[in-house]
């Protein structure tokens, strides 16, 4: 499908092909937003690169999500805006679902540090580099992700037993 | 105070895991503090555990200061007790489904949430939305901001020491609950907002009284101002209180009114518009103190820019449908669910199905909610639930800031930077 960037967003992505040539996978387009994938190695590098030369000096947020697949279960986003250009893009990254692990952006936005916090209290992606890697919603005790999709909607696994939900045939 | 110490002291009963791992990173905040300050002869230092259940932290969020004396060394913030997963639920609902529980997210401005998802979800599906019921959505967007800022001015007053002016605010706001009680059908929780459009259209009678609310509220607001802007005590208790630099604030990724205080002018409705927000004029108040008072000042004027654009969507509200037309993406009317066939099945898949967003397709969409970017992330798998939806909230956000402000500052003045921050929990924990 062809991308019909914006001006702003063009130069943006052909500065972080050029500098990052084996690092770029490929910017696709969704509803009019713009997600350019990257190598998970190389993110600590990429947003200094982009806070420092492109302005992205705002971090919306971190989050992630599962795809449920055998490769590359986990999927980060990164969502940046530029304050000067008013713009908005998002960084991707892909991870294995053994041992899904990531540098930390907290050196490069401090305000990394509790969305990191969360993504790694709901799917269980470890951060290196985090100063203070805490689960964030559920209880340090808790021992499930819960938003991994193999987690039940109701009731937690060799918790208390749910109440009966078919009728009493008597 | 080592952590053995507090632990001992404490004697945590329920999760003792989450307990000591609280207290070990309040040990580990600014070590090199720590390590100096080891000793202390004179028994000045103690842990104070505020919360979760404090009325003046506006609902179940818990602080773990470090005192020294009556200053704050240090401060942890452990939220999550009012999380109820809504991210998942999402997962498991159709779009239409999900609406009510985005009502008891942030449940000071439900209208807000509403259109948040619907906003969203319409991108993902491009669904075209009828020219009237944007206009009725930024009404009802503009009023559910009144709102929440009117609960914070109460609360934050409240909470600098002045009990009557709760009062007033909150006649302002029964007001606009009888206003959304004669727009939607609720007072609190309305769900008014349609994916395609809106429930129902305004009465006559509803822009009688919104029109009557426009005209009467601004002398309130002047009113308050002549109350509290020269108040020696107010200003006294806000002025250089939790002040967030100007260099920070980004760093710190605040939100809404808490940043636009510290000096951005970062606003969704001007950055990236959505309804027809490029079409009415107005400001984004910014200041440059970051202290209390600063976000006094701008959710002030926050509330007369609101007003500002109710009277222009109220002058320019055209006439029509407020629900697009089309069944396979938006409920049909009653009239036609009870008098034909037709209406009847396709109201029958909505409420089964759903709307299907093509398979693959992603979106973030952004609305600027009273406290701050309020963010759908939705990734469709083209059945009628989402695949994941990621919600960003500005209460998080700026409970982050918290951590950050409340080093330093006195421990009397905890509560007033709380109240200035103005975090519903319902949101932050999702």
């Amino acid at each position: 499908m062809a991308l019909e960037l914006s001006e702003k967003h063009k130069q943006v992505i052909d500065k972080l092909s050029d500098n990052f040539p084996d690092k770029y996978i490929e910017t696709y387009q969704s509803s009019g937003d713009t997600f350019v994938r990257v190598e998970a190695d190389a993110i600590v590098e990429i947003c200094s690169f982009l806070k420092n030369e492109c302005h992205f000096t705002y971090l919306g947020d971190v989050f992630a999500a599962d795809r449920f697949t055998s490769r590359q279960r986990f999927e980060v986003f990164y969502n940046l805006v530029s304050l000067k250009d008013q713009i908005r893009i998002f960084i991707k990254v892909l991870l294995e679902e053994n041992d899904p692990v990531i540098q930390s952006v907290t050196s490069v936005w401090k305000s990394a540090n509790w969305s990191e916090r969360e993504v790694y209290d709901m799917f269980g992606i470890q951060f290196t580099g985090h100063s203070d890697l805490r689960r964030i919603f559920m209880p340090q005790d808790f021992d499930y992700y819960p938003m991994r999709k193999e987690f039940p909607l109701l009731g937690i696994p060799g918790s208390i037993e749910l109440p009966n939900t078919t009728p009493d045939t008597e | 105070m080592k952590n053995q110490n507090i632990l001992d002291k404490v004697k945590p009963k329920f999760f003792k895991e989450h307990q000591e791992s609280i207290y070990q990173a309040l040990e580990d905040k600014h070590t090199t503090i720590e390590s100096i300050e080891d000793e202390d002869p004179l028994n000045t230092k103690m842990i104070l555990n505020m919360g979760p259940q404090h009325p003046a932290t506006h609902g179940v969020l818990r602080l773990i200061l470090q005192l020294n004396g009556e200053v704050i060394e240090k401060t942890k913030v452990d939220i999550g007790y009012l999380h109820r997963g809504v991210e998942k639920i999402a997962e498991n609902k159709t779009y239409q489904e999900f609406m009510p529980y985005t009502d008891r997210m942030d449940y000071l401005s439900p209208y807000s949430n509403n259109v948040a998802l619907c906003t969203a979800v319409e991108k993902i599906a491009n669904v075209e939305v009828p020219e009237r019921a944007h206009y009725i959505r930024m009404i009802g967007c503009e009023l559910a901001r009144i709102s929440s800022h009117l609960l914070w001015l109460g609360t934050m007053v409240m909470d600098a020491g002045a009990i009557s002016f709760f009062i007033w605010t909150f006649r302002e706001r029964e007001k606009l609950y009888d206003i959304f009680d004669n727009l939607g059908g609720h007072r609190f929780t309305i769900s008014h907002s349609r994916i395609g459009g809106v429930a129902n259209d305004m009465t006559d009678d509803c822009i009688g009284m919104i029109k009557e609310f426009v005209n009467t509220f601004p002398q309130e607001l002047k009113d308050w101002h002549g109350l509290l802007d020269r108040n020696r005590i107010f200003i006294d208790r806000n002025e250089d209180v939790g002040v967030l630099h100007t260099e920070d604030a980004l760093e710190l990724g605040a939100a809404g009114p808490t940043l636009r205080a510290s000096g951005y002018a970062y606003d969704i409705r001007k950055m990236e518009p959505y309804a027809r927000y490029d079409e009415v004029d107005f400001e984004v108040p910014t200041r440059l103190e970051g202290d209390n008072l600063a976000r006094y000042y701008v959710r002030m004027e926050e509330m007369h820019e609101s007003i500002r654009i109710i009277r222009q969507c109220l002058d320019k509200l055209p006439k029509g449908p407020v629900r697009t037309d089309n069944a396979k993406q938006a409920y049909p009317s009653k009239d036609e669910v009870y008098y034909s066939m037709e209406g009847m099945i396709h109201d029958f898949m909505m409420t089964d199905t759903g709307i299907c967003p093509p398979e693959g397709a992603e979106c973030y969409h952004a609305v600027e909610g009273p406290k701050g970017e309020l963010g759908y992330y939705i990734k469709s798998d083209g059945t009628g639930h989402p695949w994941r939806m990621k919600i960003k909230t500005g209460s998080f956000a700026n409970l982050q800031i918290l951590e950050n402000i409340l080093d330093g500052e006195m421990v009397a003045d905890t509560v007033v930077i709380i109240g200035g921050l103005d975090p519903v929990m319902g949101e932050a924990d999702k």
